[in-house]
């Protein structure tokens, strides 16, 4: 009996160490950027390393947004990073309905191939046409090829959500003489609530991720977070610490919305394993 | 006569309401995002192969070459040696992710207590903006100061030069996009896992069947059609991979990490050969077609 216990022991030491090893790497590399973010210029340069800082400084978060328009850069990535996704969420949501309803296998094959299409193959005409339109220097070319990234997404999602819905209600509804409109509006929509919010989740974090568009259409005052952040590093030859200060700005929204949110995303991940890009 | 009158109206309206419902009209719905996809994804595929037979650049008029630019891939060295790189980069960014992500989907497919939190960890890293993370990296790798050339040393390896030396870059690389990629791959196989029936785990338990054996026998077979899934998805996204690539090694040193669509970019926005650029665009794109029609036909065959 005791042999038994202490085997089960062992068998539960064993897997804690497996899930260890399993979230470690995460887990190192966002304390260090945190450590980093913390420490003065002597302790990042310091080796062997600091691990933990003393004294902790928040010098590096200051500068910035002292020494750079972060401001800006910031107010530019949620007004891309909203409209696009609202965009998405306004065209997706009917479309996926329409798709799962009428079993348009053809058209859900159509939004698999914008899965697989690389992001760069889109930017070298839209960067020409965006030329020609004289629409450079502004944000709405960021939002355009932003919505690349997000209907596609949301489409995805809603279909799997309005495939896995009864169809009882609604038929209800139409047998009672409702339009097609108002079956959606007033019956499919209310139940695709959850459906809903793991799509807007989605479509957001990984438009707000997006670094290739930006870095092409994106002039000196319309960068969005991630293609400011990684110009700081490339122009300015910036020391470490503001670097992991400015980086961990970035990301801080996204991670703390995983945080919150991390049934949905879980949800909608599994579901079709969605990613932008 | 006026009783039934209302009565029969409503029946004949009823009537053809149903018939319009029954017609199941639901074009209107997928309309204006299907404009939506070709203004913004078929009309750049179609410029695309127009200016794939063209040569365009900055300040000279549109000239047609036809089929010069495909030519002029062949000969093309640093192209060439781009595809095999990207072939080399993408075969272990696929094996690695989907072996520690079946891994860890099996850990994360047991209940113990913290699970929530362990596995919304785990994900973290492919929640997180590339570009922030790729950055970190960067400082990581550094040969001198960096932690990692610290941690290896304090255990009794050799330090490594990671992402500063063209014999490490790729296996780095490779290592950065494991860490990233591997929790979408757990995701997946993880529902995959969730699906599936308890009745054949009860009787390989009466049968006295070892957790391995059950794993083999019966897990495996049935998640496999999930695992494919996860393979395709992999292969593709490692076909694609940018962001880190661009951040951490940009293709560099020389051209050791120089892949198919590190090449691609720097032809069209450092060197603006927009025709050339995008022929390799349109090959780029056959072989991600390519690859997942091979990869889709297997799933068909294992499932």
């Amino acid at each position: 009996m005791t042999g038994h216990r202490f085997r089960r022991a062992a068998g539960n030491l064993g897997f804690g160490l497996a899930v260890f090893a399993l979230i470690s790497p995460a887990i190192l590399v966002f304390l260090w950027m945190l450590s980093l973010s913390l420490k003065n210029e002597v302790e990042n340069m310091a080796y062997p390393p600091v691990f933990i800082p003393s004294p902790i400084t928040f010098s590096n978060f200051i500068d910035v947004f002292r020494k750079n328009d972060f401001l800006t850069y910031g107010l530019n990535s949620v007004i891309v990073s909203f409209s696009a996704t609202g965009i998405a969420l306004l065209l997706g949501v009917p479309a996926g309905f329409g798709i799962a309803k009428s079993r348009a296998t053809k058209a859900a094959a159509l939004i698999m191939i914008a899965r697989v299409t690389p992001g760069l193959s889109y930017l070298i005409p839209l960067f020409l046409i965006f030329q020609w339109l004289e629409l450079t220097g502004t944000l709405t070319p960021l939002v355009i090829t932003h919505v690349v990234i997000t209907l596609p997404i949301v489409v995805w999602v809603m279909i799997g959500f309005f495939e896995g819905l009864p169809a009882e209600l609604e038929e209800a509804a139409l047998v009672d003489g409702a339009t097609i409109w108002q079956a959606f509006r007033h019956v499919a929509l209310p139940l695709a609530r959850p459906g809903i919010t793991v799509a807007t989740i989605l479509a957001f974090i990984f438009s707000w991720n997006n670094f290739i568009f930006g870095v092409v259409l994106a002039g000196r005052t319309t960068r969005t977070l991630p293609v400011a952040v990684y110009n700081v590093l490339t122009f300015e030859q910036v020391s470490w610490g503001p670097l992991a200060a400015a980086a961990l700005l970035v990301t801080a929204p996204v991670l703390l919305l995983t945080l919150l949110m991390q049934k949905e995303i879980v949800a909608g991940l599994t579901a079709g394993g969605v990613k932008g890009g | 006569m006026s009783l039934t009158l209302p009565a029969m109206d409503l029946s004949a309206r009823a009537q053809a309401a149903r018939r319009r419902n029954y017609a199941r009209n639901y074009w209107p719905f997928v309309i204006p995002a299907g404009a939506v996809v070709a203004a913004i994804i078929v009309l750049p595929w179609v410029f695309t192969l127009f200016m794939s037979v063209h040569e365009w650049r900055v300040g000279s008029d549109l000239e047609f070459v036809g089929l010069a630019n495909f030519r002029h891939m062949l000969t093309d060295e640093r192209f060439l040696w781009s595809v095999l790189r990207t072939l080399y980069f993408t075969a272990l960014a696929t094996f690695f992710p989907v072996v520690l992500g079946v891994a860890a989907a099996v850990c994360f497919h047991r209940r113990f207590p913290g699970r929530g939190l362990a596995r919304t960890i785990f994900i973290m890293p492919m929640m997180a903006t590339p570009v922030a993370v790729a950055l970190v990296w960067t400082m990581m790798f550094h040969p001198q100061l960096g932690v990692l050339n610290y941690l290896l040393t304090s255990v009794g390896l050799p330090p490594s030069t990671w992402s500063y030396d063209a014999a490490t870059v790729i296996p780095t690389l490779v290592m950065v996009e494991t860490w990233q990629w591997t929790p979408l791959v757990m995701l997946i196989v993880l529902g995959g896992l969730a699906s599936l029936p308890q009745d054949p785990y009860e009787a390989a338990k009466l049968d006295g069947a070892s957790a391995w054996q059950m794993f083999h026998h019966i897990s495996l077979p049935l998640v496999w059609p999930h695992i494919v899934v996860a393979l395709v998805i992999r292969t593709i996204d490692a076909l694609k991979a940018f962001d880190t690539i661009f951040v951490i090694s940009n293709g560099g040193p020389g051209t050791a990490s120089e892949t198919m669509n590190i090449y691609l970019y720097l032809q069209a926005f450092s060197y603006y050969n927009m025709g050339y650029a995008s022929a390799i665009t349109v090959v780029f794109f056959v072989l991600i077609l390519m690859v997942s029609l091979v990869l889709f036909s297997v799933r068909q065959e294992s499932a």
